[in-house]
């Protein structure tokens, strides 16, 4: 089992639920996060132009079994993509231990529904 | 009359307090309402105490053009049924003495709540009382007698100040800058304005102020009249113009018209039509309003960050420098065909007609205004901070002053 963090450019979050759809990623948890970069950002406040260096983006956190690793971070390489400065980064981290609190299901078994899976 | 006196008490709360509430960070928006309302409250007892006595009353002596006595403290002498000894043009029946005191005592209640855009979101509360207490009896009194008094000296050198151009605006715009230079940069103020934290709430202030300013500047024609008809729609085209310019401004500076730019152009212009609300017509008011948003425009994103002072809300960069533009133009815009209708001797007209006299008599009564509100300014604070101080600490400011000064929250979680 893998968690997979990505931090994308807002805008593109859309584009890039689509595309891990489109692989069958489904269950992910995500949230605004705001960092510290190489780039400044202009801002205006009050008729003001400033630089700032705090850059707003959406952090995704997905965790998945090994096999379907490659196919999620290609999903969100292609999808969040511009070419310019600031598309963001991709983490890929070990999970040792999982659960579904429903049915006390552990392990790489807790993180897919079967009867989904015996569908497709 | 009475709407008038309310509209300019809805200027202040909930007017400025929503305008400038949004425009600081969520920690300290009670601490800006707050001053807002005690303000109302104390500058309101002061005004009844001795305030308007000093402000409209007479002295004898040499004092008589520079201050006005205590015959009229706590009212005295003063019947519900008297007409008002000040009027504007010759009305047909005189509005109540009580009316004018209560329509006096909201912009006594006013100018010191626009010096709160200054030094916001790093003042001990306390020591912020204290120092408007004192700034309202010795410089908003004085000035208000001598511009408005009778025995007023600059009235009787022939300052024209409709509405409050001197009195109000440059008066409280320049111990704006004085209070911003001596209480000191906000802690990590890197030379520019933090995020406003509520831009619907500044709209919402920026709207009710240009609905309430009917009152301010119609109303001091103290009668339902054309010269009141007058100030009200030179109020409204001056603050259209100057609204359109700060967007245009934007628009074509910073790339987009902003909503927080555009409410303050409209203030801006509001400022500035105040003192000439009582001299100009159409022309003079469309000019009026893009001038001071040139101006303000330039103020408020070139000069301010060149020299680094703190000014947090723009209360010089808006009220000073807009009160001084306003004050001096209608010297330049004032016309006949609007001063005929209540001064003597067919009106006064301005620089634009010929009479540079009239510009002359404006710029003594912008100078001897800034001088004098911006040392007093400085001996006050100075006072204050000696005795009570004023600055809050740096935890304080960090941790923001609605919690350290008023132990309250405005935007609790709830499950």
């Amino acid at each position: 089992m893998k968690k997979i963090e990505a931090i994308i450019r807002k805008e593109k979050f859309e584009e890039v639920k689509k595309a891990l759809f489109d692989v069958d990623i489904e269950f992910f948890t995500y949230w605004d996060a705001t960092g510290i970069g190489k780039q400044k950002e202009r801002v205006v406040f009050r008729s003001q132009s400033v630089k700032t260096d705090q850059i707003q983006r959406r952090q995704l956190s997905i965790v998945v079994r090994d096999q379907n690793v490659e196919k999620t971070v290609n999903a969100i390489m292609k999808a969040a993509w511009t070419g310019e400065i600031g598309d963001g980064k991709i983490f890929v981290s070990n999970i040792e231990q999982a659960y579904r609190i429903r049915t006390g299901e552990s392990g790489p078994e807790s993180l897919y529904v079967k009867e989904a899976e015996a569908l497709a | 009359m009475i709407v008038a006196t309310i509209l300019v008490l809805f200027m202040t709360i909930p007017g400025l307090a929503l305008f400038y509430g949004g425009l600081v960070r969520q920690k300290n928006v009670l601490n800006i309402f707050m001053q807002c309302f005690i303000l109302a409250a104390a500058i309101s007892l002061e005004w009844i105490m001795f305030g308007y006595s000093n402000a409209f009353g007479s002295s004898s002596g040499v004092l008589k053009p520079f201050i006005g006595g205590f015959n009229w403290a706590f009212l005295k002498g003063i019947k519900i049924t008297d007409p008002s000894p000040y009027f504007i043009s010759q009305p047909v029946e005189r509005i109540p003495h009580i009316v004018f005191i209560m329509f006096q005592c909201m912009f006594a209640v006013i100018t010191p709540a626009l010096i709160i855009g200054s030094f916001a979101e790093r003042i001990k509360f306390r020591g912020f009382l204290i120092f408007s207490l004192l700034w309202a009896i010795l410089v908003y009194n004085p000035v208000a007698h001598w511009v408005w008094s009778a025995d007023g000296w600059l009235c009787k050198l022939g300052a024209l100040d409709f509405a409050g151009g001197t009195v109000v605006h440059i008066n409280a715009g320049v111990s704006a800058i004085v209070c911003a230079v001596l209480i000191g940069k906000r802690k990590y103020y890197e030379g520019h304005p933090t995020p406003p934290h509520n831009v619907p709430m500044v709209a919402l202030g920026a709207a009710m102020l240009w609905f309430g300013w009917f009152g301010f500047n119609a109303g001091s024609g103290l009668a339902a009249d054309a010269l009141a008809a007058n100030a009200m729609m030179v109020t409204h085209i001056a603050t259209a113009a100057a609204a359109f310019t700060w967007a245009s401004l934007d628009w074509i500076i910073n790339k987009k018209p902003t909503l927080v730019g555009t409410a303050t152009g409209a203030v801006a212009g509001l400022v500035a039509i105040t003192p000439a609300s009582g001299s100009v017509g159409i022309g003079g008011a469309i000019a009026i309003g893009m001038a001071v948003s040139l101006i303000c425009f330039f103020m408020v994103s070139v000069v301010k960050p060149k020299l680094g002072y703190d000014d947090s809300l723009d209360a010089f960069g808006v009220h000073g420098v807009g009160g001084i533009i306003g004050a001096i133009l209608t010297g330049v815009f004032a016309t006949k065909a609007v001063t005929g209708l209540y001064l003597p001797n067919g009106g006064v007209s301005g620089a634009l007609y010929g009479n540079i006299k009239q510009l002359l008599i404006q710029l003594v009564a912008v100078f001897t205004t800034i001088l004098y509100s911006g040392i007093l300014t400085f001996i006050l604070f100075k006072i204050t901070d000696k005795a009570f101080g004023i600055r809050a600490t740096v935890e304080e400011e960090i941790d923001g002053l609605d919690i350290t000064q008023h132990n309250e929250i405005a935007y609790n979680e709830t499950e």
